[in-house]
């Protein structure tokens, strides 16, 4: 039964990994230091957290190794958050524009 | 409601032929149960702790988009983070600054924790529980930084009903949304002290199984993942 142990990985790509976290999140903490405006800073945060997650999830979280099965069991069910992320930003304009007009009276 | 005849005549191809089902919670387990296996390979504990992380994912995004739905639909000026967020060190305000090195402080927890999982499939016990305890001592420094902030803004008058900088929500989005995440930090750091105790004590030598160690990580992982979407959208943003 030994071979039934976990995954093995060598430390040196846990050491690689926590390296790369480091460096994004300093480059994501840059993005607010340098003062980054508009698109610029949106696309870069939202970058530099997907790369973030998507590490996390794949190499400490062993998501890289697992199988299908389980990956599309867990990664599949959160995609219904980005219907309603949807809903509630399309729906955004419409709260809005009634909250000056109710505000505005 | 004939129960019995039926009862006895849908009996479950698991059960022994001849033998009726069991009755109560015992039938309810064995029937869903069923001898079926989902996910191959997958011992059952992780693949409950991957669903309840699921189940989690579904609560901090409903946070997230409660505040985004907030945020975009105010009609007073949001709060620059950038700003109340900064800290004076040595005469020079510096934007974020705690928030930055607070994430640097749980990345560095997710670290070891990668490493202990790791120790623990090598069975090198005493690295292990190392590991183990030094994640949950930077899990606790995270919380005490967070504790920091907090004193700091509720000094500076911030309530979840308002707040002298803006929008009367940020208190609310911020409260709620940090608090919660720093409950999941704290009960972690008492998850991983306890699995690494039984580490030490030797437990899972004995049971010849170390996948609790990786359930555990499993958990940390995931809160670390969850102050990523934080730190980009509350803070950042």
């Amino acid at each position: 039964m030994a071979h039934a142990q976990g995954q093995q990985h060598p430390i040196s790509l846990y050491l690689k990994i926590w390296g790369l976290l480091f460096v994004l999140s300093t480059l994501s903490y840059l993005v607010d230091y340098f003062h980054f405006h508009g698109y610029l800073r949106w696309s870069l945060i939202i970058t530099f957290m997907l790369l973030k997650a998507g590490l996390i999830v794949s190499i400490f979280m062993h998501m890289a190794w697992e199988r299908l099965a389980m990956v599309y069991a867990i990664l599949v069910p959160p995609l219904c958050l980005l219907v309603l992320i949807g809903l509630m930003a399309t729906e955004a304009d419409y709260v809005f524009l009634s909250r000056v007009i109710f505000f505005g009276q | 409601m004939a129960l019995h005849p039926q009862a006895e005549v849908e009996s479950s191809s698991s059960n022994p032929p001849g033998l009726p089902p069991a009755p109560g919670w015992q039938g309810i387990a064995s029937d869903w149960a069923s001898d079926k296996e989902a996910f191959k390979q997958v011992p059952w504990g992780k693949a409950m702790m991957w669903i309840f992380l699921l189940s989690d994912t579904f609560i901090f995004t409903c946070f997230l988009t409660g505040y985004m739905s907030v945020r975009m639909t105010i009609t007073s000026a949001w709060p620059n983070p950038s700003e109340v967020f900064a800290l004076t060190i040595g005469g020079k305000e510096i934007p974020l600054i705690l928030i930055a090195i607070m994430t640097f402080v749980l990345i560095s927890s997710s670290g070891t924790m990668a490493m202990a999982v790791n120790f623990a499939y090598r069975r090198n016990r005493a690295k292990t529980t190392a590991l183990m305890l030094a994640t949950a001592a930077l899990g606790v420094t995270f919380v005490g930084m967070q504790a920091f902030e907090w004193s700091k803004l509720i000094a500076e008058g911030v309530r979840p009903w308002g707040n002298p900088m803006g929008a009367a929500q940020f208190g609310a989005s911020f409260f709620m949304i940090t608090g919660f995440h720093g409950l999941h930090v704290s009960i972690g750091a008492l998850y991983l002290s306890i699995v690494a105790l039984k580490v030490w004590r030797g437990d899972y030598e004995r049971s010849g199984n170390y996948q609790n160690v990786e359930i555990a990580g499993l958990y940390w992982h995931f809160v670390d993942l969850v102050w990523v979407f934080i730190f980009a959208f509350f803070y950042l943003w």
